[in-house]
């Protein structure tokens, strides 16, 4: 077994990682599994290759930024793919969810978001058609590190992005008063709102971080695989395994529970093929689920 | 004429095996409020089982059994009720929407299984050659269709009246003890976790015998059958029948199949066939924002569910049912 799987692991639970981000927060501050959460993953990819095309009609073709195989227009349409899939998760839940959730069942929200994850899907292959697109199609070359391991320029610099995006959040729920606040509702609503948390604002985070990170990680799917209006769907249950599995509404558990599904993935694609990968996600669900349904991170619910 | 009447038999043959399927998961949701959304799962359990029993000897994969077409359903309610089960034991003890990731799980796993285990599914051909039910008759299609419109009216029908009896039994009262107040159910000495699992067991049989009897129906199945869009399209059927009414359940699936199978045939006619791909996904966008339109303005559907009426003690969720409707 060759040790590339790591690097392949490293990346996929990247991706799963950023998603699972979102999932976790909204599952432990507004208290509902969003399964619409993928689809803002490949909108907010569909968005930034939209800004990228724009930008090259405009401006010409950008020559790509040295070893990378893309230039400055992807940085630019990945900042301005976040903020509209940020918008788009609060305007989901200005016209949706929060009316749904005032009514506090729970699992009607969950029902909603199947809905509209279904719409969502659905309006990006009808604007797109289901065939797959790509932001660019050159083929880097990888670079071998060691211990038979090769690793191409797009990979390190998503790694590197991927590692100061968690830093960030991490920083931002710990170090400042709003992190404190989304933590606070998340472990105790009815305290929180007594002690003057502004509960609106802290919701408005949550889906501007959910948004932002879904739109990182789809973009990344775009980069290293494909574009396609399926590809936040198929992520949807190493999303949900990797934020049960590192514990719910902890961001370090879902990040990890992230990486955890990512190698495991890539290990199974080696020893018993890629057509089984997606039920790698469900069996280290399922086991959690009977082991230890907190997950590594989790506390109890009170 | 004739082929209009052979078309509505059709229609309705399929609108009822829908029902069916609708049933199951009002079992499981409306009168007991397990939220499942890997329903198609259980239904492709039930097709392949059956279609592995029943059909002749085939070299390419295993079995083949060739036995009665009923033993084929037996055999789907068992498997389907038994997967059901155990999705429901490993998470029926948590929050509710562990649930639903669960059995989006199952649903996974159950296409994967069907595309890629060869061996006993024949993979991405699907399989052939499943018995149907009055073959013989498949030479006149009128014939056929309306003998085949009477086999699962009947079952549908026995369903329709097990379920009726099973909710106004003192089991369906639990399940609905459960539902509203399951602390005070609990406190009676009712094990929640228990009851939960088996009207979870049961809703997954008779999803795996709706899925059965299509496959008889249609006489081939294959992976595509069971795509995510069938759990959506029974949702919405039964959210627009309004859930805990097995007779809105039973019209919420004829009515939003009538709708489903209008807009396809409208679409075949506006669109030109190299469009009608986009047409059709046009089509899940509309349905999608239906579910959702109902879920805020009309959440009890159609039928409604006669079970949350106003009642003495209740005033707190009487207040929210009001508001919630009314707005």
């Amino acid at each position: 077994m060759s040790l590339q799987f790591v690097v392949d692991g490293l990346l996929t639970g990247s991706m799963i990682g950023l998603g699972a981000i979102g999932v976790t927060l909204t599952y432990s501050i507004l208290r509902f599994s969003n399964f619409a959460h993928g689809d803002f993953m490949a909108w907010g990819t569909y968005a930034t290759l939209a800004v990228v095309s724009a930008v090259g009609a405009t401006f010409g073709k950008a020559a790509p930024i040295a070893p990378l195989s893309f230039g400055w227009p992807l940085l630019v349409a990945l900042v301005i793919g976040m903020a509209f899939t940020a918008i788009l998760a609060l305007l989901l839940d200005k016209v949706l969810f929060s009316r749904l959730r005032s009514q506090g069942q729970a699992i009607i929200v969950v029902m909603a978001s199947f809905g509209a994850s279904m719409a969502l899907r659905s309006l990006l292959e009808f604007t797109f058609t289901s065939r797959p697109t790509y932001f660019s199609r050159a083929i880097q070359i990888a670079m071998p590190v060691g211990f038979g391991i090769r690793i191409t320029p797009d990979q390190i610099a998503l790694l590197l992005l991927t590692a100061v995006l968690v830093l960030g959040v991490h920083l931002l729920m710990t170090r400042t008063q709003t992190g404190r606040s989304m933590q606070a509702l998340s472990q105790n609503a009815a305290l929180a709102r007594i002690v003057g948390i502004d509960v609106a604002s802290v919701v408005r985070v949550t889906w501007v971080i959910g948004g932002a990170l879904a739109c990182v990680a789809g973009v990344m799917i775009g980069i290293l695989v494909q574009i396609r209006p399926f590809m936040g769907f198929d992520m949807l249950l190493p999303m949900f395994a990797a934020a049960i599995l590192g514990g719910i509404g902890s961001i370090p558990g879902a990040v990890l529970g992230g990486l955890i599904i990512g190698l495991a993935e890539a290990g199974a694609v080696q020893l018993i093929g890629a057509e089984w990968r997606a039920a790698v996600s469900f069996i280290i669900l399922m086991a959690v689920l009977f082991v230890r349904p907190i997950g590594l991170f989790g506390v109890r619910e009170r | 004429m004739m082929d209009l009447l052979g078309y509505g038999a059709f229609f309705l043959t399929t609108a009822l095996i829908f029902s069916l399927v609708t049933l199951g998961l009002n079992l499981q949701w409306g009168l007991t409020g397990l939220f499942n959304v890997g329903l198609a799962g259980f239904v492709a359990i039930g097709a392949y089982t059956s279609a592995l029993l029943t059909t002749p000897d085939d070299a390419a994969r295993l079995g083949g059994f060739g036995l009665p077409i009923l033993v084929g359903w037996l055999g789907a309610m068992i498997v389907g009720g038994i997967a059901a089960a155990l999705t429901g034991m490993a998470t029926l003890r948590l929050r509710s929407d562990y649930l639903a990731i669960t059995t989006f799980g199952v649903a996974v796993v159950v296409q994967l299984v069907a595309l890629n285990a060869q061996k006993l599914t024949s993979g991405p051909f699907g399989i052939g050659f499943i018995p149907r039910p009055f073959g013989s008759l498949a030479e006149t299609p009128l014939l056929f269709n309306l003998s085949n419109l009477a086999v699962v009216s009947a079952v549908t029908l026995i369903a329709y009246l097990a379920l009726e009896h099973l909710s106004r039994s003192p089991w369906g009262r639990v399940l609905k003890a459960l539902r509203e107040d399951e602390r005070a159910a609990i406190s009676l000495g009712k094990s929640a976790r228990f009851y939960r699992v088996q009207a979870f067991a049961v809703g997954g049989a008779i999803m795996a015998l709706a899925g059965a009897l299509q496959a008889h129906f249609t006489g081939f199945i294959a992976p595509d059958n069971y795509l995510p869009i069938l759990t959506f399209q029974v949702w919405v059927m039964l959210i627009v029948g309004g859930s805990g009414s097995n007779l809105g359940a039973v019209i919420g699936s004829i009515l939003v199949w009538g709708i489903w199978a209008g807009s396809g045939t409208l679409t075949s006619v506006l669109f030109a066939p190299e469009q009608q791909a986009r047409a059709a996904s046009l089509q899940i966008v509309a349905i999608g924002v239906m579910l959702c339109v109902i879920l805020l303005i009309r959440p009890n559907g159609l039928f409604g569910d006669r079970l949350r009426r106003p009642r003495l003690g209740k005033q707190a969720k009487v207040t929210t049912a009001k508001s919630s409707s009314g707005s």
